[in-house]
């Protein structure tokens, strides 16, 4: 029975949600699905795999112990897995992380590589992604003996299949790496990442300042959102860079996007079209977002959004 | 030190990308320098400046109308030009290969910059591969760059704002990433100047290296047309608002 190996995602001692999307992207009655863990702490995550379908779980560490990540090192354990256990197709997120490291291993193991999937058929070996901005999917046979795939993350929709998984220890000697990580400046963004958020509240030119992003962070607080900015936002100062959702930004795929005061270029769709549903926000009756989105709004998104805040605060409280 | 930047010439953002036989595009499409090849670019200018005993090649894989993204290069102040040639639209595979046979049959390089991905195929990948087929280490998506004794050391964006600080020795390869700098305008003196500069033109292939094992095959592309319907919710702010709450509650479920 052919073996799909998923590379799991960990932030802080737990699964990220993300990955359980990865797993049903791979799921098929065919094939054994195996998870590989880097973070040391394999066996506890046995419930949250099991339950999407995982087989194996493959708890990876070196015979010193936990491998403190480094992208080299990382890359270096999996490929070591996959060739111990003949693991010949892997799938990952095209997170920040499974972005330093898919094309890695790929790289190494010269296998045929489609990062940011938005579908995956593993046993025909065939994607779809978006390419030109999003204005165009493509549909991508992968030909090579070994195969990886990166998933855009929510852009696959997890279903629980239920199994009975083992975990599997297994150790690895990976040294000399080339490079050295230092240290990880956090952010003074908090919570989710963007391109993991279920919900994003995204402000553009209209915000007219920084500190006005106050009021989008209000509405996000209460449905557990990530705030996002347009590239004009971004432009005029108003938000960091790490906040860009779009063409020279991030690309997400929440399940709905409210978008407060944004035009709506075409690269501003680039990195926000595949989401859910799309709520719009703007004074202007003829901008553009309004010919793109599910839901529109006429008004002005500074005595809109403090309604919703309001609305949603008195509905999720109940 | 001998800088090389890799760059391509890809279809405009704005512009409209016309499908045809099935898996190609019309390529008469306004085309532009990769946006994150700029700043790879300029990220090497600015470091010549800095030394003033270093060279700046610029390298690209295209088809003829990429001389354009390389004499945008020049422009920009990068020395000379590498045009490796083709009909074709190669994969990442081949074109790490190609990129890397090229650079070594020109000299040797200290550092190698590129943009952080491309945005007509994003595909994430080619910095990677040509690291590895030139046996460096690379750092992609950095913003923040220094370089000293031997070392470079540099800011990777990585998540929610957070900045992951790298150090390698060179021989290396950065991927620049939106925030590294601000490309610089081009001016119609130095526009006129790269016109003198030296393009070395080489066909790929009479470019020597293995083939690829593997390959990526394009079936099909599609035109992701837009299918929603935007519904205008009418009424008061209050009433609009309730609206949407009870829309946004059933798409949740």
């Amino acid at each position: 029975m052919e073996k799909i190996g998923i590379l799991v995602e960990i932030k802080d001692g737990e699964i990220k949600k993300a990955n359980y999307g990865v797993i049903t992207g791979a799921w098929g009655n065919d094939h054994e699905l195996y998870a590989l863990v880097l973070d040391g702490c394999g066996p506890t995550y046995k419930d949250d795999l099991q339950e999407y379908g995982v087989q194996k779980i493959i708890d990876i560490s070196a015979k010193k112990g936990t491998i403190q990540w480094n992208p080299e090192l990382w890359a270096r354990a999996v490929i070591h897995t996959m060739n111990h256990f003949g693991i010949n197709t892997l799938l990952g997120l095209t997170s920040a992380q499974g972005k330093d490291l898919l094309p890695r291993i790929a790289a190494s193991l010269d296998a045929p590589l489609v990062m940011d999937c938005t579908s995956v058929n593993v046993a025909e070996r065939t994607v779809t992604k978006s390419q030109f901005s999003g204005k165009v999917t493509a549909t991508i046979r992968l030909n090579g003996t070994q195969c990886v795939y990166g998933i855009r993350p929510n852009a696959i929709e997890p279903k629980p299949a239920p199994c009975e998984a083992e975990v599997i220890r297994h150790q690895v000697s990976v040294e000399g790496e080339q490079m050295m990580i230092q240290q990880i400046k956090e952010g003074e963004l908090t919570g989710v990442d963007l391109t993991e958020a279920d919900i994003i509240v995204s402000g553009g030119r209209a915000m007219g300042g920084a500190e006005n992003f106050r009021v989008l962070h209000e509405c996000a607080e209460v449905m557990g959102a990530a705030v996002g900015a347009s590239r004009a936002a971004v432009d005029s100062r108003y938000a960091p860079h790490d906040m860009q959702v779009g063409q020279t930004g991030k690309t997400v795929s929440p399940k709905l996007y409210i978008a407060c005061g944004i035009s709506g270029s075409i690269q501003h769709f680039a990195g926000m079209k595949t989401s859910g549903a799309i709520v719009a926000i703007n004074t202007d009756p003829d901008a553009p977002i309004f010919e793109k989105c599910d839901y529109g709004i006429v008004g002005d998104l500074f005595e809109i959004v403090p309604i919703l805040t309001k609305q949603l605060k008195e509905t999720l409280g109940n | 030190m001998q800088i090389y930047v890799c760059v391509k010439h890809v279809p405009d953002s704005a512009a409209n990308i016309i499908v045809k036989e099935k898996n190609q595009f019309d390529e008469s499409a306004k085309s532009v320098m990769n946006p994150y090849d700029e700043i790879a670019v300029e990220e090497a200018v600015t470091l010549r400046e800095r030394d003033g005993n270093s060279e700046v090649i610029v390298v690209t894989l295209g088809k003829e109308g990429a001389i354009n993204t390389l004499r945008s290069a020049l422009a920009m102040g990068a020395g000379r030009g590498i045009f490796i040639k083709t009909h074709e639209r190669p994969d990442s595979m081949i074109t790490a290969r190609a990129l890397k046979a090229a650079i070594e049959q020109d000299g040797k390089p200290d550092i190698v910059f590129t943009g952080k991905e491309s945005i007509d195929s994003e595909g994430m990948q080619t910095m990677y591969r040509l690291a590895a087929e030139l046996g460096m280490p690379v750092a992609n998506n950095v913003v923040a760059f220094s370089m000293a004794e031997g070392r470079v050391t540099v800011e990777r964006e990585i998540e929610a704002g957070a900045r992951e600080v790298v150090e390698m020795s060179i021989p290396c390869l950065i991927g620049a990433g939106k925030g590294l700098n601000n490309p610089r305008y081009l001016k119609i003196p130095d526009i006129m100047k790269a016109k003198k500069k030296e393009v070395k033109e080489i066909d790929l292939d009479s470019l020597s290296f293995e083939k690829p094992s593997s390959s990526l095959e394009i079936l099909e592309l599609e035109l992701a047309l837009e299918k929603r319907q935007c519904k205008i919710l009418k009424g008061q702010p209050e009433e609009v608002v309730q609206q949407l709450v009870e829309l946004i509650k059933f798409d949740e479920d």
